[in-house]
């Protein structure tokens, strides 16, 4: 398999137009994601709160370089999440959102340093929880709201939810509800960019549930064999619903799982950490193939809106993990370290935030639920003369 | 995929064994190991990742080996390659091509002898088509790759050494029509992929007996061309269904309550579906004959309908 490569030039030129190129400005009638391009401000060396374990492969350095608005940014962007997430929680309980809603509150610093290290360009593929994955590459608030209350205004026009959200523009591929599905589809996003010759990489997120996934090592076989630029992340939360991972997995080191595959362990709480992991990622996937990432990480929240989290672990791990290794604190603290802001500057943008977010909940509900014309749309791209059809060759016209 | 260069196949021995039914011999000679792939036997892998590449625009034809190893794939195929385009809101798009022989072979056993078409039928956002002859599976290749849709083209293990003369010049069907193989006055047959051939020498001794069946090979599984089918009922109001599918849940089964649905005022005689026994397709020669529907009982059923 060492001839892989040969392709009509023409192919390149395709790669372009196919998947077109992104700014670092998000979707229009949103916010700018905060550590994107402009003045920097001082620059300053960050140490990861512990060292990388690496398998197979030589684990990059502790020291990530940064700069004051890349931190900052961090704050804002995690802070905007969390607060995000909190709203849908409420959102939830009051019966505005309904079905499955899995959040993703703690686990901020994978989405936030991971969209730090690489471009729009690069594609990114997760599972169902994927609301702050999908602000992170452009989202904006008020179409994740809209999405999730299943309004028009949706990104999916109310017809995906929860699991299902996607942002072509973005380089982000959804939001998938089945366990370890999208493991393969990300390995043929990374197949793609290699075919098209265009020096990007896919991440391929899922958790350490997935990760016992056989379609999971399918791929990775097969992105090993051909030498896909596919980095797959698994964010181990320890807990695959309600089974911690020592009684799921023989070997919960989901970094050394990919056997011959090279592995890093990452402290998934440390948003520099995940940059560096990730900036590391793609420089070798770009030249070696396929690596896995495991970011050790927590979720607050259960498993989704209905599991209240607390039936298979204490409340006091939760508390505990949420003072010592809280990804906001640790990035507030080294605001104040670096006196960046004071602590009465950051409350404000915080207060700023749930402004923003509580703007974005009354705009969305103005939105309407979706017509019912809506039933019979995007089943099939439009071309073969009819919107939908079942068994029969015309349009389905059903009165509803 | 001269024309094309985002098209590329990927399926277990396609490259350089030339294809387990030379489907795709001299290919990997030509367009290299990129363009076509040898993948591990890893179907629920490589479907993903060949829907996970049409994503990105490029169109892939994923086959199977057997279209029975694509059960593995069905959460792909299902929940993936149908329904993206659609909780995606119309972002994405899915041009993917699953094609691969299925059917009841020469004694090749229960498992692989399987008739997908029955399964994948109710999954939204697919389009099903089978081709029967030479001549219509190029043309439906053709126009399946070209789709924007996901299709699923169903081919016929027995049928992969007929020989035909067909055009030079390029051609592409329509996905969505049936093809009308006899024009008759007595009696509309449907059918698709192999049975036709079975239709066809049943035909024979009907015309000897006096019959006019009028056959229609419907090729287009889903969505079904009620406007053809329709025609020919309005003509003849008396159908018969001979598929090779089980009789639960099968292509028939869709189809006769297509037909009642939609045409009972034009109809003389009930429905009437020949299809294969709701068995596991036994190995012994006699037993697998008797599990498909043979020219005899096509013979005696339309004898039946015109009484």
């Amino acid at each position: 398999m060492a001839m892989l490569s040969r392709l009509a030039s023409r192919s390149s030129h395709l790669g372009r137009t196919l998947l077109l190129p992104r700014s670092l400005c998000c979707s229009t009638g949103g916010r700018h994601f905060a550590s994107s391009a402009g003045d920097e401000g001082p620059t300053f060396t960050v140490e990861t709160s512990v060292p990388f374990v690496g398998h197979r492969c030589e684990p990059p350095s502790r020291e990530v370089e940064t700069t004051a608005k890349e931190l900052m940014g961090f704050f804002r962007d995690m802070s905007l999440m969390r607060r995000m997430e909190i709203a849908a929680d409420a959102l939830y309980k009051a019966k505005l959102i309904r079905g499955f809603c899995h959040l993703y509150d703690g686990q901020e610093a994978v989405a936030v340093g991971m969209e730090a290290a690489i471009t729009r360009k690069d594609a990114i593929i997760t599972a169902y929880r994927d609301h702050c994955i999908f602000l992170s590459r452009g989202g904006n608030l008020v179409e994740t709201f809209a999405e999730l209350m299943g309004r028009r205004a949706g990104c999916s026009n109310g017809k995906g939810g929860s699991m299902h959200f996607y942002k072509k523009e973005g380089g982000f591929f959804g939001g998938h509800g089945i366990v370890g599905a999208q493991v393969p589809l990300g390995c043929g996003l990374a197949f793609a960019q290699k075919y098209l010759r265009e020096e990007t990489v896919t991440f391929a997120m899922y958790g350490d549930g997935a990760a016992n996934q056989g379609q999971l090592f399918e791929a990775l076989n097969i992105s090993a064999l051909w030498d896909l630029p596919a980095i797959l992340i698994c964010e181990n939360n320890h807990y695959g619903m309600g089974t911690a991972e020592w009684r799921a997995a023989k070997s919960p080191a989901y970094y050394k799982r990919g056997d011959y595959v090279p592995g890093l362990k990452v402290d998934g709480m440390d948003a520099f950490a995940v940059k560096q992991a990730c900036k590391f990622a793609k420089e070798h996937a770009l030249k070696n193939g396929p690596i896995i990432l495991e970011m050790d990480t927590y979720r607050y929240h259960g498993h989704s809106m209905s599991d209240p989290g607390s039936t298979y672990r204490t409340r006091d791990e939760i508390s505990n993990v949420r003072q010592e290794r809280d990804p906001i604190e640790r990035v507030r603290k080294l605001i104040l370290l670096h006196d960046l802001a004071s602590v009465a500057e950051l409350k404000d943008i915080e207060k700023e935030i749930r402004k923003e977010v509580d703007n974005a909940i009354a705009e969305a509900k103005e939105s309407p639920l979706p017509d019912p014309s809506e039933l019979f749309t995007d089943i099939f791209v439009k071309g073969c003369g009819t919107e939908v059809y079942g068994v029969e060759r015309k349009e389905n016209k059903i009165l509803i | 995929m001269d024309r094309d260069p985002t098209v590329c196949v990927m399926g277990e021995d396609v490259g350089h064994y030339g294809g387990s039914y030379k489907v795709t011999k001299g290919l990997a000679t030509k367009y290299g190991d990129l363009r076509v792939l040898d993948t591990p036997i890893a179907e629920n892998s490589f479907t993903g990742m060949g829907i996970g590449a049409a994503m990105t625009g490029l169109r892939p034809i994923v086959e199977g080996m057997n279209m029975g190893f694509l059960l593995l794939a069905y959460n792909q195929i299902s929940n993936n390659c149908g329904m993206l385009h659609y909780t995606s809101g119309g972002q994405f798009k899915i041009p993917i091509v699953i094609r691969g022989p299925g059917g009841v072979g020469r004694q090749l056993g229960a498992e692989h002898s399987q008739r997908l078409e029955s399964y994948f039928q109710s999954i939204p956002g697919l389009q099903m088509v089978a081709c029967s002859t030479p001549y219509n599976a190029k043309g439906l290749m053709k126009a399946a790759i070209r789709s924007d849709n996901p299709v699923v083209l169903f081919e016929h293990v027995l049928l992969y050494n007929l020989k035909e003369r067909i055009p030079d010049e390029e051609y592409v069907l329509c996905l969505e029509e049936a093809e009308m193989v006899r024009p008759g006055e007595h009696v509309t047959i449907l059918t698709y992929s192999r049975m036709r051939y079975h239709v066809m020498q049943a035909a024979k001794t009907l015309v000897n007996k006096g019959y006019d069946p009028e056959v229609i090979d419907i090729r287009s599984l889903k969505p079904f061309d009620l406007y053809t089918i329709g025609n020919s009922i309005k003509k003849t109001h008396r159908v018969l269904i001979v598929e090779e599918c089980m009789r639960t849940g099968g292509i028939g089964a869709s189809l006769r309550a297509a037909i009642i649905d939609n045409f009972w005022d034009y109809l003389d005689a009930p429905v009437m579906c020949l299809s294969s026994q709701d068995v596991p397709t036994p190995y012994a020669g006699t037993l697998e004959e008797w599990t498909v529907v043979q020219p005899a009982q096509i013979v005696t059923a339309v004898e039946q309908i015109c009484k």
